[in-house]
């Protein structure tokens, strides 16, 4: 059985060559190809969720040595592996994967059916299932990361997919290049492990870490693969590619800006979490880099007008909370939001997909409201998902918060840390409600004439708010002990109806305060805004991230560049070199002189020097 | 089975020769050098497969008498690191051939340069005789000199002279060396000789070693070319026609490493191991430098040919940390980059053939109008800048894991040069592919056609199998290296026994005092 599981990763492979050779003849067809690629690996990953026995077996595969070398010089065998490994942790990620991946590649059907160019569409879509799916597999680190640059390719590929709009391929490159500044971490992170342990299979770095306690170099690497995380997943400094990624067409956004690719970086941090258990300086930098990044971006999303811009900066504030979790050592519970996010946040872009495909490409909320009669099956999954990632009872983003909220409260952080990730829940939810509130409520203030959506966009977003409804009853209990294997997961005790009605308090206090300020007295926000006019232009830029950045960063390295080029490369090495050139030539024309070819010439040197030498004697 | 065994080598050096004897007599001066090319390939091939990956040792060797009374001998052998560098220059030949379609200008001249070039080039990889490496060595200059000087661009006869004399300047301090190297070996055994095994005995002081490593560290710095001596590169990258750029990225620069690791590195290891901080300082500097630069031009064989001066600081990088890890990755990176690059010149020449121009500025939105270009170009971006899955990641990857073991700082310093490399090639990418065809003259412009497809999928499937399954390349390339390092270490330990005191007490402020103080003692 375990000789199939590279069959995983491989059929979307195979299905993104099918679906773009297919669309060559039909463009129809190549949707439906993809869409049956990802089904089919979810059908595998399925039956070998049955193999696997609640977690307590291992699946393992490898393929054949990837780099291989004999150093004479120190007696020793230096070996990467290509293989995989499938254990509960890589399985949940693999359910989640497919899972949703399958939905939205049926979405996507239904919201890219005019696009010219879809087949290469759901090629790279296909694509990058293949490469999360090698992410999440992968036996050792450098496996993790082909899938990590893997994925990082598809997003640039996928956010610049309507490449004729130059922001948006400006977009991409940016997403990529940000994204592989926190490679470069990640790489040296591996660099050190490799030689502090002798390999970077992670079943040699579990066992190494477990025999050895206090390892010194467990900081500094903790600290390169949080850097790396930082890229992937959308943390500060390194966060501010997301907001610009939602270029890509929506269902991208939902599946690798929300639901997979962004928790790549939570996924590398629990796989390697006793590395990191044994860093907790590096637990207190991740804590505070988490919390303040999930502040900045609810603030950020506070006053962002565009639907898909509210989305994203909710993703990175979530994303934050996670590692918050992961900082307080609470991996298993990091993982559940990771499980409970995708559901309901890849159900809120594929709602914004829809309304953006029923609205004709409007993504500005002003030119929305009253969609709620119009585009009612949305609406309702909308308002499923806020109301679950507002974090109320008894919805699948409680129990994760909550849980994540009581990891903090027991952490020995601050306390401060655990009240600002109190206020920033009770942030989300108002933001939330706020864009809820814009999208469906009032009257309509467009132009367009909205439509509902078909099926094949629908379909998903119904299973999706089920299992936002669901998951999180369903899996408070049993994730944990699916994870037990693999990460420190306690389950805390239950607590009754009542007491988690009142633990709600955060969201609906948001959710309320929303109401009363977008819906019932309408003119408030405005006022607001003039009010502290300052704070608001500060939000609306996210804190000037962008401009620093260019300020600091790009226009000095531009500079260097242009520097290095006209004054050092130009100017002074390539003067010296023909300089010494015309040093020789000059000295050919001076004896060019001499070299006249005119016997008379030649006898009055002769006769010159004669004389000349003659004094000289005299003289001497 | 094995094809003249006996002397596959001299076949294989001596083939290419005979093809442009024959391009010069027989019509279809192209199809007969694509013959010729393609043969010669696939005798390297031949040889690679009755090639003894374990033993580390010189195969097919080959000796005779040449110049008896000056002890020069025609002496050649293969081992691992060069027959994969040979294999690369065979593969890359019928490529630059089939190239050679766009060039209508005295075609027979071009090709009967082209595989003279190759021969010299293959000569200079097998050759064991110190005085063969440098004949061969100062032989590969002529044919290139005459491919940029009269297929070449606008400033043509600038870049090839530039060239020739740049590289030229650094061949002459070479050989005055060696010959110093053959007067010692001379002094002390009474034995007058070339042969590389036997000048591997010679006993030199350690200042001599620092002077002549200098020399030699000069002619083959150039060539690679380290930081500062890149100002040729650009210039005759160019000028050249596009299998002129293509064999000057694929194999022409690798000359200076190979050199090296050949040479420089086991007759004066002590001198290199003292000198390898300041080398490996002049490769980072230029990893950053040449991508800082890269990133900025408006020509794109510019922006590639900068591009070259990073890349190649990683295989110095990888070369001087001295260890298996990180030299076998520096060689992996000779052939990927090899195998990139020089698909990213055939893609700017493609461009060039049809639009003559190379600026950035004259092209954008091509993805629309030639989708298939595009879509090459975009995975030979992907190679270039080091994507696992293509071989430019396994040799960065692996060159960067070893020279971490040897110096920490200076790799960190490279791995910044992961991230530049993305800038300047996304950006590339970014102005050319992307965007609305705004400019009207590209409204014409054509996609790649069958012949250029057989050029570049070739180099495509090899760029994807190095970086997917490496493991053939590194068994062949890793028991060289091994004993290359052995052999670094051991006449390092040699020459040790003969002149103690000299490495304890090294400073290279002091050597170069001495050597001043020496010089003018002596005028």
């Amino acid at each position: 059985m375990q000789n199939l599981l590279i069959l995983i990763p491989i059929i979307p492979l195979v299905g993104a060559l099918l679906s773009f050779l297919s669309g060559k003849i039909d463009k129809a067809v190549s949707g439906w190809v993809a869409t049956l690629a990802a089904f089919l690996s979810f059908f595998l990953v399925c039956y070998f969720f049955t193999g696997l026995e609640g977690g307590s077996v291992i699946f393992k595969q490898t393929l054949f040595d990837w780099i291989s070398i004999n150093d004479f010089a120190t007696s020793t065998k230096q070996v990467v592996q290509f293989g995989l490994r499938l254990d509960a942790l890589s399985m949940l990620m693999c359910l989640i994967i497919t899972g949703i991946g399958t939905l939205i590649h049926l979405y996507s059907i239904g919201y890219m059916a005019v696009d010219p160019s879809r087949p290469r569409f759901f090629a790279y879509l296909n694509l990058f299932l293949f490469f999360m799916l090698l992410l999440v597999l992968g036996s050792n680190l450098l496996m993790l990361f082909i899938g990590w640059e893997g994925v990082g390719l598809c997003s640039y590929l996928l956010i610049g997919f309507w490449y004729k709009k130059t922001d948006y391929a400006k977009a991409g490159r940016k997403a990529f290049i940000v994204n592989r500044i926190g490679d470069a971490a990640f790489l040296i992170g591996i660099f050190l492990l490799f030689y502090a342990v002798g390999s970077i299979d992670f079943l040699d770095l579990a066992k190494f870490f477990e025999a050895n306690k206090a390892v010194s170099v467990a900081s500094i690497v903790a600290l390169c693969l949080f850097i790396g995380a930082t890229g992937k997943s959308a943390q500060i400094p390194l966060f501010v590619w997301l907001p610009d990624a939602m270029a890509g067409p929506t269902p991208v956004s939902a599946l690798i800006h929300a639901a997979t690719m962004v928790t790549a970086g939570l996924y590398l941090m629990a796989r390697t979490h006793f590395i990191f258990e044994q860093a907790p300086q590096v637990a207190s930098i991740i804590v505070v880099v988490a919390i303040l990044t999930s502040f900045i971006a609810a603030l950020t999303a506070l006053v962002q007008n565009d639907i898909k811009k509210v989305l994203a900066y909710s993703t990175v504030s979530q994303l934050g909370f996670m590692f918050m979790a992961a900082a307080a050592g609470a991996y298993w519970v990091a993982i559940f939001h990771v499980v409970t996010h995708a559901f309901f946040k890849a159900c809120l872009f594929l709602c914004a997909g829809s309304v953006i495909h029923g609205c004709h490409h409007e993504q500005d909320m002003r030119q929305m409201g009253g969609l709620a009669s119009k585009m009612p099956i949305t609406f309702v999954t909308y308002l499923v998902a806020t109301v679950a990632i507002s974090g109320i009872f008894p919805l699948s983003g409680y129990q994760s918060k909550h849980a994540i909220l009581g990891a903090l409260e027991h952490s020995g952080f601050s306390h401060w840390i655990y009240y600002l990730a109190m206020f920033t829940a009770f942030l989300t939810a108002f933001y939330m409600t706020r864009s809820l509130i814009m999208t469906f409520f009032g009257k309509y203030k467009g132009h367009a004439h909205p439509h509902e959506s078909p099926l094949t966009m629908t379909i998903p977003l119904i299973v999706l708010a089920c299992l936002s409804v669901i998951g999180g009853f369903y899996l408070q209990d049993r994730l944990p002990e699916f994870l037990s294997k693999i990460l420190n997961s306690k389950t805390h005790e239950h607590e009754s109806i009542f007491a988690s009605l009142l633990h709600s308090w955060t969201g609906l206090s948001g959710i309320f305060l929303a109401f009363i300020m977008y819906k019932f007295y309408p003119a408030m926000p405005e006022k607001i805004s003039t009010m502290f006019s300052y704070l608001h232009r500060i939000f609306d830029n996210k804190f000037y991230f962008d401009e620093v950045y260019h300020l600091c960063v790009v226009t000095p390295l531009e500079k260097i560049g242009n520097f290095c080029w006209k004054v050092i490369d130009v100017g002074f090495i390539d003067s010296a070199v023909n300089g010494t050139g015309s040093v020789v030539e000059v000295t050919g024309e001076i004896s060019r002189f001499f070299q006249s070819g005119q016997t008379r010439t030649y006898c009055l040197g002769i006769l010159f020097s004669t004389v000349v030498v003659i004094l000289l004697c005299f003289v001497f | 089975m094995c094809f003249t065994c006996n002397n596959i080598l001299s076949w294989i050096i001596f083939l290419p020769l005979i093809g442009s004897l024959a391009v010069f007599i027989l019509p279809a001066p192209r199809v007969v050098a694509l013959i010729s090319t393609i043969l010669t390939f696939l005798l390297s091939l031949n040889l690679w497969s009755n090639f003894d990956s374990s033993d580390y040792a010189y195969q097919f060797t080959e000796k005779f008498d040449w110049i008896h009374t000056l002890g020069i001998n025609y002496n050649l052998g293969v081992d691992g690191i060069s027959l994969s560098l040979v294999v690369l220059a065979t593969f890359l030949m019928p490529i630059i051939v089939l190239g050679s379609y766009s060039i209508s200008k005295n075609i027979k001249m071009y090709l009967i340069s082209m595989l003279m070039l190759q021969t010299a080039m293959l000569g200079t990889l097998l050759s064991l005789d110190t005085f063969l490496f440098y004949v061969f060595w100062e032989l590969m200059l002529a044919p290139m000199y005459f491919i940029i000087g009269i297929w070449g661009g606008k400033r043509k006869i600038y870049a090839t002279v530039k060239f020739v004399l740049y590289t030229l300047f650094g061949s002459i301090l070479m050989l005055v060396a060696l010959i110093y190297v053959v007067w010692e070996f001379y002094k002390q055994t009474g034995q007058i000789t070339f042969l590389l095994t036997d000048l591997l005995q010679t006993k030199l002081s350690f200042k001599e070693e620092f002077i002549l490593f200098s020399a030699f560290a000069l002619a083959f710095g150039i060539k690679v070319p380290l930081f500062p001596f890149h100002t040729w590169l650009p210039d005759a990258h160019v000028e050249a026609p596009t299998g002129g750029s293509v064999v000057l990225a694929g194999i022409l620069l690798k000359m200076g490493l190979y050199g090296f690791i050949r040479f420089a590195c086991p007759l004066f290891p002590r001198a290199s191991e003292a000198m390898t901080p300041f080398i490996v300082g002049l490769a980072v500097v230029g990893i950053v430098y040449g991508a800082l630069i890269a990133w900025r031009q408006v020509d794109i064989k510019k922006l590639v040919a900068y591009s070259s001066v990073s890349h190649l600081g990683y295989c110095v990088l990888g070369l001087f940390a001295l260890n298996t890890m990180a030299t076998t990755g520096s060689i992996f990176q000779m052939l990927s980059h090899g195998v990139t690059t020089g698909a990213l010149f055939i893609l700017v020449g493609i461009l060039y053939d049809r639009k003559h121009t190379r600026l950035i500025a004259d092209y954008g939105g091509l993805a629309s109008k030639v989708p298939v270009f595009s879509f090459m170009f975009l995975l030979f971006t992907l190679g270039s800048i080091a994507l696992p899955l293509t071989s430019g990641f396994i040799g960065e990857f692996m060159i960067l894991l070893g020279s971490f073991k040897a110096f920490k700082i200076f790799t960190v310093i490279a791995v910044s040069g992961v991230v530049l490399g993305a800038v300047y090639m996304l950006t590339l990418y970014l102005k050319t592919i992307f965007g609305e065809l705004d400019k009207d003259r590209n409204a014409d412009l054509t996609d790649v056609n069958i012949r250029e497809m057989f050029m570049l999928i070739p180099l495509l499937i090899l760029m994807f199998f190095m970086g997917i399954y490496p493991k053939p390349f590194i068994k062949v390339i890793e028991p060289s290296v091994n004993n290359f390092i052995s052999l670094v270490s051991e006449r390092s330990e040699y020459l040790d026994q003969h002149d103690k005191s000299a490495r304890a007490s090294f400073n290279l402020n002091k050597a170069l005092k001495d050597t001043y103080r020496d010089s003018k003692r002596k005028k």
